[in-house]
Parts: structure tokens; C-alpha cells; sequence
């Protein structure tokens, strides 16, 4: 096991897949010499060559729909989008090109694609710089929705997202860039669509995704000091979802918290919380709770910023409050 | 790079290759003639947009392509998408949403392909192939292939972002992909020249990304052919990509629900006399090539289709089982355990 922090994890997934099959390619803004901007691709461009790793311009149609075009004759391309905002100025290329053109044609084209981007908030950018975007992605029949929370999954479920045969959207949490963590020697690859036990308690159950899952291990702590016992959940996978793993863990405990850190409307937890309670409506114990940002846009002061996030603190009161 | 190129030198173009064209030309034709009866009759559903008077282009460029080429167009793509091979009983089928669709009902008139002939898709969000067809000349520059994409759209298109982006990337790459505009004179409904800053809206522009600019009657077969040939030849050497504006006409509206009256007759019949497939027809007359010839070419061409339409006409409705099947590469639709 290395320690590596989560954005040199992004690097070595990359990298550890480019080393293994030459039809990988990587294009993005600012990813060759100078190694992304938020420097998650560092060495790639000095390992692999200029024609493997390409900067483009600013043009994020482009680099989506030559992806996509690259994907359907034999390259499986990774396509950098520097923010999730900006991924509004290529969305008919992800919704409407690469989710369906598989589909309408029924399957002559695979599109083995991997939509790389820096995803959340708490770095104070802002509302165009923050939004916690991958609803849009699982919104959308025909796209691959991944988020991971550690440095070993960025690379694992990043190599895998690489080696999946469809489009896949990993959104890489930017607070989470500089988090380290051990991650195992050797080839590392996890499997899509697989959610995952990090906790084992009684009482409730926390869903929770990328960086919301470090404020939900901080909170199940403090709430075994109030003798709450919680299991938390770390989603990885929106789709594929693994509701078999969520569902058994819900079933165990009887409470469902999800911990969401996009606005409140249509949220991943609602999808969860639609699913919970046709499915295991007689398991719950009480209401199923979602901890989400309000629905507001981001705003940018750290105060405000912290403030409209879930917190560890709102996440321990809220369980506390609705298991008391 | 100020020069314009009008009227390419036409080499004289071989006989059989000239009978090539006119059959392709014919045949795109009676296909789309034979769609829009059968609108009439109700059988096709949703919309469609019908290339008449146009086929002379997609004719030109699919001889002059490798069978290994690509093609990426519009959702006025029928004449494309036939002329790479594309088996015209499953687009007459799909057309009519059967089971033996070319996608199995799956896509429609909008979005005909047949990866198998090189037609790699129809595209009905304006603008949005000309990045893909990009990307498929950046995969064929990486591995070495020697293939072109070859990228048709309307001249409505070049006043989308995403025209600019893809010709930007294909010139800053050097990539081998030719940028067809079919420049018809109406953008859907609207004249292009008055929503369009200059007047040639592809040919104008084209030294915006340091290309010749290229502007040509698309309404001759053999002008066509030969332009097709110059720049997918260019584009296979390594010389990078062309932009062609190449003007033509519909002969009917927009889509299915437009009767284009918005067109004055004088304009409509300044067009109509300059018909592709009229044209060539008298081309190869005075060529020297018999009658009996030509008319024998019609005449396949009306067997084809008819046989085509009786197949699509005879075929089940598209199944049900079809709606979860194919949004992954395991053949499925499952988005959770």
C-alpha cells in the first residue's frame, strides 16, 4: 500500500490504464505540460507523449463530440471537462450525442468514453464553479454516473470507468483533491455499480457520496458518543446503483439518512428514497431523511459556503434529532 | 488564403463512374419521392426530411469515398445514409417504425446509420456531428488507418458554436475530415441570408480557420465528384481538412409539415430547371451514352424501390421487447441490481 493523495490516485488510474491499452487517449484543457489545473494529470504529458495526452482549446463541444467520435471508431478516450459547471456548454453533446446515439442505432456503436470532471463545492468558487452536478448525469437513460470518495477508488472505479465498455461521467470532487489515503500497490481496478459498507451500527443507516461520505463517517463518530450507532454507506456508483447493498442495509437498521450535497430538488436521494419505500416500506422505523444543500445557487463566502452544505454538525443533529 | 475556388477544374469523369453517379443520383431520388407518398398514405409516422434536389452531392462524395470512409450527416440524411449501401429496404422500413428497420423502429427517419457501410449516424441536433466527425478523423490520424470523415449539414449550421469548434479543432489538429455545408438557401424556414452576417455562409468564413474558401454548384454531379475527390484526397495525405460550401435547392419544404410557401415561384423555378438528376441525364445524352441505357438505370432504380417499399410495407410492427434493449454494450438497459 502507497499513500497517495486523491488527485495523484486520479493520475496513477489514468496512467495505469494508458500503460495498458494504447487506444487510450486523454484531451482536455490545459492537461498536457501543465498537468490539469487542479494538477490531478501531473507526469502524464511527459510519460505518454503529446499525441496521448492533448491539450485542446477552449471548446468544450469539441472535446466532447471528437471523445464521442474517437470512441465510436476504436479509441476509448478520456475527455477532460475542468468544472461540472461547464458541462452545461456541451450537454447536447452528453444527453443528447454520446447518452443515445448507441441506443438509436440499436448498438451499432459502443461508445467507450470516460467524461473526467472536477465536481462540488467548498473551495469558495462560487456558484458557477461549485454545483454539485451528477443529477443531471443520472438523469439522463444511456450515461454511467461514478463519484468517488478516496483516493483508492478514484483509481480503482477510474480504471474501471476507463475499461467500461459504455459512456461513463466521473465527477472527482475538487475538495477532495488533496485528501490522502492508502491505496493498494500494483493493478487496481474496482467494479462499477458497486456501493459500499464503511460502517456497521444498529440504529440508522447514512447514505452518503463522494465528499459527503467523509462528513458521514465524522458524524456517525459523533453520534456513538451519544450512543447512536449508524452504518454509513458510501454510494460510489449512481449508475449503476447498487439498491441491493442499500436495501439490506436499511432493512438491518430500520432509518434511512441520505447525504446529498446537491440542491434539494430531484437529488440522487430522492431516487433512493423513492426506491426505499416501495421496496422496503415495511422495514422503516421511521421517516426517510434527506440532509441536502438548500436550493439555492452555491454561494461563494466561506461562511455561507459551509453554511449551505451539509455539515458533519447538521448531519449528527439531524440523525440525533429524528432518531430521538 | 483569400482565393476562391468556383468552379473546380472538372477533369473528364470515366464513363463508368458517370453511370455510377446517375444511378446513385436516381435512386436517392425515387426513394424520396416514394417516402413522401407514402407519408401521404400515412404510413410514415413523426416527421421527415426529404433531400429532393439535393442528391447530386451526397452522390458525388460517396463515389469518390473508400469503402471504409465515414459519413456523418443530418436529419436529412436518407440520400447519405442509401448512398454509402445502406440496404434501402431497412431505411424504407424504419421509416415505416417495422421490425426489420434498419434500427429497429428504434430511430427513425432522423437518425438512419449502418455502421457496416461507413454511414456512422444521422444527426438531428444541428451542429452537433461536425465535433464527432472531428473526433472519427482524430481516431483515424492516431491509428494510422488512412481514413476521412466526411461531415454534410446545412447552412443553418454554420451559425451554431459548435460548427466553429469543430472546424477550429479539426484545423489546429490537422485531422482528415471534410465539412460539407449544403448550402440550400433556407435555414428551416428562414432565408440563410438574413440570418447569416456574410453571404457565403460556410465559403465566407472558411479563411476564418485558414482554409480556401471553396463554393460550388452542388447541383452537378460531376463538379461534385470532383471536389469530393480533391478534398478527401487531401485529407487522406495528411493534408488536413476542407471546408466546402456547395449550393443547392430543396425541391419541397423543410420537413413532412411544410409546403414552403414561403419561397417565390420565380425562385422555385429558377431551381427546379437546374434539377441534379434532369441535368445529368442530359449530360449523358449528349455524352453519347444511349438512351436505352439510361433508361435502363431508371428503370432498376423503380424495381429497387418498389421491391424496397413491399419489404418495408410487408414487415411486423417494431417489437416491444426493443424499448430495453441497447442503452449498454450487454445488450441491456439495467440502471440498478
Amino acid at each position: 500500500m502507497a499513500e497517495l493523495s486523491f488527485r495523484e490516485a486520479i493520475a496513477a488510474g489514468i496512467a495505469q490504464e494508458m500503460e495498458r491499452d494504447p487506444m487510450v487517449y486523454f484531451i482536455g484543457e490545459d492537461v498536457g505540460a501543465a498537468g490539469g489545473v487542479f494538477k490531478a494529470t501531473v507526469g502524464l504529458f511527459e510519460r505518454f507523449g503529446p499525441d496521448r495526452v492533448r491539450d485542446t482549446p477552449i471548446s468544450e463541444q469539441a472535446i466532447i463530440g471528437a471523445a464521442m467520435g474517437a470512441a465510436m471508431t476504436g479509441l476509448r478516450p478520456i475527455a477532460e471537462i475542468m468544472f461540472s459547471d461547464f458541462l452545461a456548454t456541451c450537454w447536447d453533446m452528453i444527453a443528447n450525442q454520446v447518452a443515445k446515439t448507441r441506443y438509436m442505432t440499436d448498438g451499432q456503436v459502443s461508445i467507450p468514453l470516460v467524461i473526467r470532471t472536477a465536481n462540488g463545492g467548498g473551495t469558495r468558487f462560487g456558484a458557477q464553479h461549485s454545483q454539485s452536478l451528477e443529477n443531471w448525469a443520472m438523469a439522463v437513460p444511456g450515461l454511467k454516473v461514478v463519484a468517488p470518495s478516496t483516493p483508492a477508488d478514484a483509481k480503482g472505479l477510474l480504471a474501471a470507468a476507463i475499461r467500461d465498455p459504455d459512456p461513463v461521467i466521473f465527477f472527482e470532487q475538487k475538495s477532495l483533491y488533496g485528501v490522502k489515503g492508502e491505496v493498494p500497490d500494483g493493478e487496481h481496478v474496482e467494479r462499477l455499480g458497486e456501493a459500499k459498507v464503511l460502517r456497521e451500527g444498529s440504529h440508522c443507516t447514512i447514505v452518503a457520496l463522494a465528499a459527503m461520505t467523509p462528513r458521514a463517517l465524522a458524524a456517525a463518530q459523533n453520534l456513538a458518543a451519544d450512543g447512536i450507532d449508524a452504518t454509513v454507506v458510501d454510494v460510489r456508483s449512481l449508475v449503476p446503483l447498487d439498491t441491493r447493498t442499500i436495501l439490506r442495509e436499511v432493512v438491518k437498521t430500520g432509518r434511512l439518512f441520505t447525504v446529498e450535497e446537491n440542491p434539494r430538488l430531484c437529488g440522487w436521494g430522492a431516487e433512493l428514497a423513492s426506491i426505499v419505500a416501495d421496496e422496503c416500506f415495511d422495514d422503516l422505523d421511521g421517516p426517510i431523511v434527506r440532509i441536502t444543500t438548500p436550493h439555492v445557487p452555491l454561494p461563494a463566502a466561506d461562511v455561507l459556503e459551509d453554511a449551505a452544505m451539509p455539515s458533519v454538525e447538521r448531519i449528527t443533529q439531524t440523525v440525533r434529532g429524528s432518531l430521538r | 488564403m483569400s482565393t476562391r475556388v468556383e468552379k473546380p477544374p472538372v477533369a473528364e469523369v470515366d464513363r463508368p463512374t458517370r453511370l455510377r453517379l446517375y444511378q446513385l443520383m436516381v435512386e436517392l431520388r425515387d426513394f424520396e419521392q416514394r417516402a413522401y407518398e407514402l407519408f401521404l398514405e400515412n404510413l410514415v409516422r413523426g416527421t421527415s426530411h426529404l433531400a429532393l434536389g439535393q442528391e447530386a452531392i451526397s452522390a458525388g462524395y460517396a463515389v469518390a469515398m473508400r469503402a471504409d470512409d465515414y459519413t456523418f450527416c443530418t436529419y436529412r440524411g436518407h440520400g447519405h445514409t442509401l448512398a454509402r449501401g445502406a440496404s434501402m429496404a431497412a431505411a424504407m422500413a424504419e421509416l415505416l417504425g417495422r421490425g426489420n428497420g434498419m434500427l429497429h423502429g428504434k430511430g427513425g427517419s432522423m437518425h438512419l446509420t449502418d455502421v457496416k457501410h461507413g454511414a456512422m449516424g444521422s444527426y438531428a441536433i444541428v451542429g452537433a456531428h461536425l465535433p464527432i466527425a472531428a473526433g472519427a478523423a482524430w481516431s483515424a490520424q492516431v491509428r494510422k488507418s488512412g481514413q476521412v470523415a466526411v461531415c454534410f449539414f446545412g447552412d443553418g449550421t454554420t451559425n451554431i458554436g459548435a460548427f466553429h469548434e469543430a472546424l477550429n479543432l479539426a484545423v489546429v489538429w490537422k485531422l482528415p475530415v471534410v465539412f460539407v455545408c449544403e448550402n440550400n438557401l433556407y435555414m428551416e424556414y428562414t432565408p440563410i441570408e438574413s440570418v447569416t452576417a456574410v453571404k457565403h455562409p460556410a465559403a465566407d468564413r472558411a479563411s476564418a480557420y485558414g482554409l480556401e474558401s471553396i463554393l460550388i454548384d452542388g447541383n452537378d454531379a460531376d463538379v461534385m465528384y470532383e471536389i469530393a475527390r480533391r478534398t478527401i484526397g487531401q485529407a487522406r495525405a495528411g493534408g488536413g481538412p476542407s471546408l466546402v460550401e456547395a449550393l443547392t435547392y430543396r425541391h419541397g419544404g423543410h420537413s413532412r409539415a411544410d409546403p414552403a410557401k414561403y419561397r417565390p415561384d420565380t425562385e422555385v423555378r429558377e431551381w427546379l430547371s437546374r434539377d441534379p438528376v434532369k441535368r445529368y441525364r442530359e449530360r449523358l445524352l449528349a455524352a453519347g451514352i444511349g438512351e436505352a441505357e439510361v433508361n435502363d438505370i431508371e428503370t432498376r432504380a423503380q424495381q429497387k424501390v418498389d421491391a424496397a417499399t413491399e419489404e418495408a410495407r410487408t414487415g411486423a410492427p417494431a417489437t416491444v421487447d426493443e424499448i430495453e434493449r441497447q442503452v449498454w454494450s450487454d445488450g441491456g438497459a439495467a440502471w440498478r441490481n
